[in-house]
């Protein structure tokens, strides 16, 4: 991962952000100037002032300090030198807060920016990348990795420049007054800072050990709470606790651990800072005894080393977190890298009229390695009902994702076509709006029931919306709801049971009007009842669209117009129910076997 | 939904005593190591009192004078000063630690043993998410509050009292100017810190719905395709963005705000002193050293005061932390074991098996009248039924009608509101849980396995059994050839609730778990989702070989299940509408009969 095309993608997303981060650095600069002023203010009141030292200070300042009186006047008004204090301090307070602010804009902006660009790049990555990555850890770097660079420009970045400022700063001041003494200070920055970053990377693993056992003792918990119906009806409720128990220890005794080991760090850390601060007191007190410096400059000193003390401590801690969010932000250019769908090399552009014959044409498919469809050849003609039954793993549901361009076929799988128009040629939003397909685990977003169901259309009326529910049987169910059809769905709202999911699922397709329609295994939560109903106003309701019915249920399928019969991603027979169930195949056998359920083994 | 289990995100806005005395059980047991680490907050508090004097004194003795005499004792001092302060730090940073996490590791442990106790309609009403919050993140801020903040609060107590002291000794009248400032600084901070702490809050809302919004919009990704609903899914999630945009930057500038202010008066304590202490020391009335080292105290005091205020705030706002978990400790549970059975029984944790009665499996209704603890109708009405041991039972109605009532009141995960279930021929409630419980088996329609291997999850029903009774009970559910093809067979690892596998594959477990566990009463919720025929045909088979000869309760969905079943209850609306065996039934020509002729028609044709 080449570390120049890393921070090209971070310039990127901080485009018209960049001011604020420049008046924040411009703004800290000043802030840090006017905080080192201060000291220099009591440094001058102490030695020039009530002590009897020259002002060491440029002509023009003096000019004016004589304008007023000189010394005497000011011994007079130590209020005006009072007051220099605290306007420094405010004006150093205000270039703090604009920096801060400008800071804060900065990346609140860029972060926005990257969090909108994973999102929407995230859903239009192909689904075949979906499928390879796993779920848990695309969140995972879509929130922590995007904390991570969040926490390392808000914090890291600027606190690193800042301190560096600071140091810049405190060290050019010190050596303008003494030589000596500013090198004592200087020698202890590389110590302290080498100390806490050494100190960092070692505890690191401690700290990603102790996260784990956290991580442990949750899942562990959790599943306690999930399975709670079966640990409770096998009567195992001493056996989780020991196990809990378990974890519970491991995960004390590394935090213990961890503990032990920050203890002695922050001791330590605090030994040398003293230790730094002490060198300051007694080489400043020596040079001041042999007059090379003044009071005043031995104030100013230790107070510019106390100012430096923390921020040196801090840096060598930042600088070992600054490669974590090296770490996270390769992880997001993984993602943001990764082609998505419209960045095809053939996106297809043709929209022709999809109420037309479809064609499988010698199609196969394969996901890497392994056969899923083989040479398959059959057409559904426009208008009619289809049926495929085949068992689970026998490519039934690839049929639905090549009809959706959620897979392309390859250049040597044969081809699908509509009207003539192989699929890989039409515009694919065009093609998915005019194939609606239900898929067997429907997702209802979190949203209410009607908006669920309207999702698709644009700006849907209450009675499209129940016209659909009611076509797939779930408007008595949702009126039922205490909110109807305002009812929140998903985990802030209620659950919906596996039945209802899918029949909501089949309204929202519905609304689309699309002309070919895909239940891919779609009814198989509802009881028998429901699905007979449910496609008895699909028949109905539907006018001339092309229906595919996916199922392993014959009593779904038999009353299609044609029937595929799959197995293992070959086309084994296809025909009417009366004439598959005529012939010796595998329909046959799962029709005699499901009847024979039916029958109760006795049926008279 | 009750109100106490959701997150409700108040505020109170004063200390209250009550609730932390809660806590008082947990902490009592390191009383002493508490009281050790406040011991070395008030010695840390003292050196870092001392490290002005020292400055003073290097300035009074050394530079004033012109002489380096006795440098040598002032830097072996110093020296010895810090080290003691080093050590106190590693001391009281480890007991810290040592207090925070074994507190948290006996809260969580009440936790999670009063959990296992609490029953079904617990469970029912409150979402996993918001229990597992209690148990891990409630805990774990309680305790760091407990370790760390109360010592941070003595810290500053201590520093405050000290410097304040060690002022006063120097010079009465700029030790009182110092201290005006206190109290500004200390009413600064508390306004600054409810709104910090509130602001933060809604930073923290927005970014859990921003999680949400990415695990919809993943988990989702193939259905938006489906329904080319993208670039509706981004205009959501960017007005979430920004609504995090705003309020973070809000957030900023509450802070950007509060330390410049604090450090501004601050700054203002130093002017003061130095223009006062200034007058006084060019009429000889204050040396340069303690000037110095006002100078020092004015800026230093800031810390502190900042600190007594940020723990105060947190104390406050740790006490909705210890009200949710201590709300969840005091849930009662609905089923409980009287003393007496508990006196010969045992309890679920220290069973006395020895004074258990076999188990028959008779069981029987008795008058039973039953409603949902949330519910307002009665489900079953003056409920009578008689089950013979080995009869079977089964339920039958459409989706949702509420057919595990019964189930649930003969396992006693729920209790009559009136009447009586009896289990060979005496009252449930005069056994203990366990005891029916551990004579039970149970198959749910979505079964749950516990991440581990396939072996431990089907030792599950036993923990004793050998490796040869674990293989016999799946060949008995003839889940063999399955397990066998899995990846690495018996030691196959099944993932988060069993996610590695299928629902088939899960199914057949949890047959074997139960199977393992050979228990004279039998509950199979069956499943009604997509399985592929084959696997259907052997579940099928392991159901009538685990029911064999026990009392059995079915959810039925198959027909075959059905008419096998002795006795056949038929739900609608939560209700039993009708009973007897399918020929009975069949003859009254009611709901029953519509139901199986829809049915079979449906399958036969």
């Amino acid at each position: 991962m080449p570390n120049h095309s890393l921070s090209r993608m971070f310039v990127r997303f901080s485009r018209g952000y960049k001011r604020f981060f420049l008046l924040a650095i411009i703004s800290s600069g000043l802030s840090i100037l006017f905080q080192f002023l201060m000291p220099q203010v009591i440094r001058i009141t102490v030695d020039s002032v009530i002590g009897d030292k020259p002002f060491a200070l440029p002509t023009s300042i003096m000019d004016f300090i004589n304008s007023l009186g000189g010394r005497d006047f000011l011994r007079g008004h130590l209020l005006y030198c009072a007051l220099f204090v605290i306007v420094f301090s405010l004006l150093s307070g205000v270039f703090n807060f604009l920096s801060r602010m400008g800071v804060a804009r900065g990346t609140e902006g860029t972060i926005r920016t990257l969090r909108n660009t994973l999102f929407a790049h995230v859903q239009r990555l192909p689904f075949a990348w979906h499928t390879q990555n796993q779920t848990g850890d695309i969140i995972q770097r879509c929130t922590s990795d995007v904390d991570v660079v969040r926490n390392f420009v808000a914090n890291q970045l600027i606190e690193v420049l800042r301190t560096l400022i600071l140091i810049t700063t405190a060290l050019t001041l010190m050596f303008s007054m003494n030589a000596a003494l500013s090198f004592v200070a200087l020698i202890f920055i590389p110590i302290v800072m080498l100390y806490s970053g050494i100190y960092f990377s070692r505890i690191s693993r401690q700290f990603r050990d102790a996260d784990e056992a956290e991580s442990d003792l949750t899942v562990d918990v959790q599943e306690n709470l999930t399975g709670v119906r079966v640990v409770r009806a096998f009567g195992r409720e001493r056996y989780e606790v020991d196990r809990f128990d378990e974890k519970n220890d491991i995960f004390v005794s590394k935090w213990v651990h961890l503990g032990y080991t920050l203890g002695t760090y922050w001791g330590l850390g605090d030994l040398v800072t003293g230790l730094q601060v002490m060198s300051i007191i007694v080489f400043g007190a020596i040079l001041a005894v042999r007059g090379s410096i003044t009071l005043g400059e031995f104030l100013v000193f230790v107070s510019y080393n106390q100012t430096l003390a923390w921020p040196v401590r801090s840096l060598g801690r930042t600088l070992s977190e600054m490669s974590k969010a090296g770490v996270s932000l390769t992880r997001l250019y993984e993602i943001l890298i990764a082609r998505a769908e419209d960045e095809d090399e053939n996106p297809g552009r043709e929209k022709p009229d999809l109420a037309k014959d479809i064609v499988f044409d010698h199609v196969t498919f394969r996901y890497e390695s392994q056969p899923v469809l083989k040479d398959l050849c059959f057409t559904i003609p426009h208008g009619t009902t289809f049926g495929i039954l085949g068992a689970t793993g026998a490519g039934k549901s690839t049929i639905t994702y090549l009809l959706n361009r959620l897979y392309d076929l390859p250049p040597d799988g044969g081809r699908i076509t509509i009207g003539g128009v192989d699929l890989r040629d039409i515009d694919r939003d065009y093609l998915r709006r005019g194939v609606g397909v239900v898929l067997q685990e429907p997702f209802l977003f979190s949203k209410t029931i009607e908006q669920n169901i309207g999702i698709a259309v644009k700006d849907p009326t209450l009675e499209q919306v129940r016209r659909c529910a009611d076509i797939a049987d779930v408007d008595q169910s949702i009126i039922g709801f205490a909110n109807g059809y305002d009812t929140m769905v998903g985990e802030r709202g209620v659950t919906l049971s596996g039945g209802q999911k899918q029949r909501v699922a089949i309204a929202r397709t519905l609304m689309l009007g699309a002309p070919v329609l895909v239940f891919d295994d779609s009814l198989s939560a509802v009881d028998l009842e429901t699905d007979a109903r449910i496609r008895d106003s699909l028949r109905k309701n539907t006018g001339d669209s092309t229906v595919i019915l996916i199922s392993h249920r014959i009593s779904t399928l038999m009353h299609a117009d044609n029937i595929l019969v799959l197995e293992d991603g070959a086309a084994a027979d296809i025909g009417t129910h009366q004439e598959l169930i005529s012939r010796p195949g595998v329909y046959r056998r799962v029709y005699e076997m499901q009847s024979d359920a039916a029958k109760g083994g006795s049926w008279q | 939904m009750t109100e106490n289990i959701f997150e409700n995100e108040q505020t109170r806005a004063s200390f209250e005593p009550k609730i932390w005395k809660k806590l008082w059980p947990f902490v009592r047991p390191y009383r002493y190591k508490l009281l050790l680490i406040v011991a070395l907050m008030v010695v840390i508090a003292g050196v870092d009192i001392a490290m002005p004097l020292f400055q003073r004194y290097a300035i009074d003795t050394f530079i004033t004078p012109g002489t380096t005499d006795g440098l040598w004792v002032f830097v072996l001092a110093y020296v010895g000063v810090l080290v003691v302060q080093a050590l106190s730090v590693i001391i009281f940073s480890r007991a810290s630690m040592v207090v925070e996490m074994n507190l948290g590791r006996s809260i969580r442990r009440a936790c999670f043993v009063h959990l296992q106790q609490l029953s079904f309609s617990y469970y029912n009403q409150t979402p996993v998410g918001y229990i597992l919050a209690r148990v891990m993140s409630d805990t774990n801020r309680i305790s760091s509050l407990v370790a760390w903040g109360i010592n941070d609060l003595f810290w500053a107590v201590a520093y405050v009292i000290g410097v304040f002291g060690a002022m006063m000794l120097l010079n009465v009248r700029l030790a009182l100017l110092v201290m005006t400032v206190v109290p500004v600084i200390a009413v600064i901070t508390a306004l600054f810190q409810n709104r910090i702490l509130r602001t933060n809050r809604r930073v923290r809302a927005v970014n859990s719905r921003i999680t949400g919004a990415y695990n919809e919009g993943i988990t989702g990704a193939k259905t938006s395709k489906t329904l080319v609903i993208e670039d509706r899914n981004d205009r959501d999630f960017q007005q979430l963005t920004g609504l995090m945009y705003r309020t973070s930057v809000h957030a900023t500038m509450l802070n950007a705000m509060f330390i410049p202010i604090v450090l501004f008066f601050g700054s203002l304590a130093a002017a003061l002193v130095l223009q006062q202490g200034g007058y006084l020391v060019m009429e000889d009335m204050l040396e340069f050293g303690v000037l110095s080292a006002f100078v020092s105290y004015a800026l230093g005091i800031l810390e502190p005061v900042q600190q007594m205020a940020r723990v105060f705030a947190d104390v406050i706002a740790a006490q909705v932390n210890i009200e949710r978990v201590t709300t969840l400790l005091e849930h009662k549970c609905d089923i409980v074991d009287s003393p007496e059975v508990i006196e010969r029984y045992g309890d679920c944790f220290e069973p006395k098996k020895e004074n258990w009665e076999p188990i028959h499996g008779d069981i029987e209704f008795d008058h039973v009248w039953f409603k949902y603890p949330d519910g307002k109708d009665y489900i079953l009405e003056d409920f009578c039924l008689k089950i013979p041991a080995g009869q079977n039972v089964a339920i039958v109605g459409e989706t949702g009608a509420g057919k595990s009532t019964l189930v649930n009141l003969a396992c006693r995960f729920f209790e009559p509101t009136k009447g009586r279930v009896l289990i060979d021929g005496r009252d449930v409630r005069e056994r203990s849980q366990l005891w029916l419980h551990s004579s039970l088996g149970y198959v749910l329609q979505s079964p749950h396995l516990f991440s581990g291997t396939v072996m431990d999850n089907i030792r599950y029903g036993r923990l004793d059994a050998t490796d040869e009774e674990v293989y016999e009970a799946v060949r008995l559910v003839s889940a063999d050839g399955v397990i066998q093809k899995l990846e690495n067979g018996y030691q196959t690892d099944v993932g988060e609730g069993g996610d590695r596998l299928s629902t088939g594959e899960k199914q057949l477990v949890s047959f074997a778990r139960a199977m393992l566990a050979d228990p004279p009463i039998f509950v199979l919720d069956e499943a009604t989702s997509s399985i592929d025929t084959e696997t259907e045909q052997l579940i099928q088979n392991a159901i009538s070989h685990v029911l064999n000869g026990r009392t059995s309760f079915l959810i039925a969905h198959r027909l075959s299940t059905i008419r096998h079943a002795d006795v056949i209850l038929v739900v609608r609306d939560g209700k039993i509408i009708e009973r007897g065996s399918h020929d009975e039934l069949m003859q009254q020509g009611g709901y029953y009969y519509s139901l199986y002729t829809a049915m079979s028609i449906d399958q036969m044709q």
